[in-house]
């Protein structure tokens, strides 16, 4: 009996479908598009990714050694991050997992781990870059990563913040659109964008990153969504929503600040009765 | 008869990537003759915001028709804008070119290996004889400055006044495609300049070009980008467009669509060596279509100075400095031996768009990727001496792969497999016609 409640509880982790399903993408990026993942490089990030999150566990004195986070991370890294050096690779994981152990504030970490080693590396290094375009534009590859992704936000119970980034980010296109008298085909196009989309289902949306109240998520969401549409068509630089969300990071503590409400943890859906007195990692 | 000229048109672009047409301006027609713009040469340097911009065009029709609007992301003056070097634009062209490779089987009963590369060279060109009077200039209000560089009567377009634009060229005769003003009107909206180029042919004559010179612009702006919607406007169907980038980092691609590499490092029967323009064309379709007429695709990605094979020398520091490339040097010691540059990342870029499945002008990002890529073929010529011992076994070996490769040619291309295998020469026929019959049809 027990056991078998122990299993439906494991499942009700909304962290397992999150890793199915960001493996499935990972695999249809490798297998369909083609576009020069290595698997070795893949493997080095998620060893890394695992070593640095148990050193973190002994740091921060931890009851227990986590993997579903590393690996979530490991594998959004892997998603996004375009590097020929296995070492700028490894150092990418090190620097994600790190960063959610030291740069802490009030209980929770700053960044999205994965956005933290992204931002920085493109910054640190030349040999470092995302590949935004290269999951295409096809409508229907689209639907099914928005169905897929939302799959595991209605599990993360958190939709909130994709929902009102979509929203926002796609007024401000169709906005454009109109002003600059567009056919609709272009803001489409641009929507169509399945980095948009993986960024929107899987990144911006991490429960532990973004604010505590739910209207603190949607004015979180706004935020990232203009500096996103700032960076990208008043600047006209790439990665604009990347860029955006590490910007923007540092609002949330303020908005917290603000507004309360329930710091997010993973392990509550899992046992109600494990939870740590050091915050969450 | 139309139909093969065009198709005859549409194969020299492809295969050779040579003819080509301006790109990213519209043409506008004097009075009804029919001007369309079908491919282009792009070259784009770039460094931080720095961009050089070299457009070469294959115009085909009367020269004292030629007239091409083209947006440029900022305001430029006089000096930004420059007449270049066609056979540059020509030699990064062979340069950059997917490549046949043939190498010869060693006699199977010795032991040495040789081989020799060639790679596709003979690009046709289309050269503009015509000559013909220029219409005079008309000095509208919307214009800002108008002066000559080389064989070019330039017209450039003030940042309030430009918006008269298509009321101008209205006025002064030009054809304007459907849907333009809407085009332009978003261009002006997002603080992008025009000029016209027209030919002054008093200055052609002098000059004594029988075509057209690339035009280049310098400007720095954040966009780093290709206008292509107001190509899509007057265009007859899709249009073939190369861009050729020049970096200093690594390989360029667009942010807003798939960058795709061509399938290469492919065995091919060797009969392709005979119709590698229509192998290339074939297969460029087929990987067109893979795509859903939404990619835009890699054929070259080369450090600058070297190359293995060459299908042409690598640029000298001279030429690339020609192309605008700034941050090297011109002089040291190239009138002595040229040599090739050091710190130039080249990327070639196909693509073949309409505006249906391109709706948005091309957006690029330099990324750090410095591994190398070529669309390279490789033909296998089987061993045809004297047979010093029983090569029966060899023989097989090699019907066997001329098999594969006849397969893989028609994955590629799309081609008739039966035509395919029609145009093999098997070796050792002889005896490979005593196989039963029914061994080659499932195989």
């Amino acid at each position: 009996m027990n056991t078998r409640n122990g299993l439906l509880a494991t499942l009700r982790d909304p962290r397992y479908y999150q890793i199915a399903v960001l493996s499935l993408l990972l695999g249809y990026g490798i297998a369909v598009l083609d576009f020069g993942i290595r698997w070795q490089y893949a493997l080095l990030i998620v060893i890394t990714a695992l070593v640095v999150q148990f050193a973190g566990t002994l740091y921060a004195k931890l009851p227990r050694f986590d993997p579903l986070s590393p690996l979530i991370t490991s594998l959004s890294l892997t998603l996004l991050l375009r590097t020929d050096e296995a070492a700028i690779a490894a150092l990418a994981a090190g620097l994600a997992i790190g960063s959610k152990f030291l740069l802490r504030f009030r209980g929770k970490h700053i960044f999205n781990p994965a956005n933290f080693a992204l931002v920085s590396l493109m910054l640190l290094s030349d040999r470092v870059w995302v590949s935004s375009g290269q999951w295409g534009s096809a409508a229907l590859g689209a639907f099914a990563l928005a169905c897929l992704g939302f799959l595991v936000l209605t599990k993360a119970k958190r939709a909130e913040t994709t929902i009102a980034f979509i929203v926002f980010y796609g007024a401000l296109l169709f906005g454009r659109a109109l002003w600059l008298d567009y056919p609709f085909s272009i803001p489409l196009h641009q929507v169509q964008n399945g980095a948009l989309l993986i960024f929107a289902f899987f990144m911006i949306s991490d429960p532990r990153t973004t604010p505590n109240t739910a209207i603190g998520r949607v004015l979180h969401a706004g935020l990232v969504a203009s500096v996103a549409y700032t960076i990208q068509f008043v600047f006209y630089q790439p990665n604009g929503p990347i860029l955006a969300l590490i910007i923007c990071a540092l609002t949330v503590p303020l908005i917290d600040m603000f507004m309360q409400g329930r710091i997010y943890r993973w392990e509550q859906v899992v046992d109600r009765r494990i939870s740590s007195t050091k915050g969450v990692f | 008869m139309r139909i093969i000229a065009t198709l005859a048109a549409a194969a020299v672009a492809v295969a050779a990537a040579t003819a080509v047409q301006a790109f990213c301006g519209f043409y506008v027609a004097r009075a009804d003759t029919s001007l369309f713009n079908k491919a282009s040469q792009v070259v784009l340097v770039r460094d931080g915001n720095r961009t050089v911009i070299t457009m070469a065009n294959d115009f085909e029709g009367e020269v004292k028709d030629f007239a091409v609007v083209i947006p440029v992301p900022t305001k430029i003056e006089r000096e930004q804008i420059n007449v270049g070097d066609r056979s540059i634009v020509q030699h990064l062209d062979a340069y950059t070119a997917p490549r046949l490779v043939e190498y010869h089987d060693p006699d199977p009963c010795m032991r040495y290996e040789r081989y020799k590369s060639s790679a596709d060279s003979a690009l046709p060109q289309s050269v503009l004889n015509e000559e013909a009077k220029n219409a005079a200039r008309s000095l509208g209000v919307t214009i800002e400055a108008s002066y000559t560089v080389g064989e070019y009567d330039i017209l450039v377009l003030s940042a309030k006044e430009s918006d008269g634009l298509i009321r101008w060229l209205q006025n002064n005769d030009y054809k304007l495609p459907r849907g333009a003003e809407r085009v332009v009107d978003s261009y002006l909206k997002q603080d992008m300049r025009f000029f016209v180029a027209k030919v002054n042919l008093e200055e052609q004559a002098k000059l004594g070009y029988q075509y057209l010179r690339p035009l280049q612009v310098a400007y720095e702006s954040s966009k780093f980008m290709l206008p292509i919607r107001l190509g899509t406007l007057n265009a007859k169907g899709k249009q073939e467009l190369y861009v050729y980038a020049l970096t200093r980092t690594g390989r360029v691609e667009t942010t807003n669509y798939r960058t795709v590499k061509l399938p290469s490092d492919m065995d091919v029967p060797a009969f392709v060596q005979g119709e590698f323009a229509e192998f290339y064309r074939a297969m460029f379709d087929q990987q067109v279509q893979v795509e859903n007429e939404r990619a835009v695709f890699l054929e070259y990605a080369w450090d600058m100075a070297w190359c293995d094979p060459c299908a042409a020398d690598p640029l000298s520091a001279q030429e690339l400095r020609k192309l605008g490339v700034f941050w090297i040097g011109g002089q040291g010691g190239s009138k002595i031996a040229p040599m090739p540059a050091q710190g130039v990342f080249v990327t070639r870029l196909h693509v073949r768009y309409d505006g249906e499945h391109f709706p948005e002008d091309l957006v690029f990002q330099e990324t750090g990727d410095r591994q190398n890529y070529q669309g390279r073929y490789v033909i296998r010529h089987p061993w045809k001496g004297e047979p010093s011992c029983d090569i029966s076994q060899y023989q097989t070996e090699v019907r066997q792969r001329q098999e594969r490769e006849a397969r893989q040619l028609a994955n590629l291309t799309g081609w008739d497999i039966e035509d395919i295998r029609a145009k093999i020469e098997f070796v050792g026929t002889a005896e490979a016609q005593k196989e039963p019959w029914w061994k080659r049809i499932w195989s």
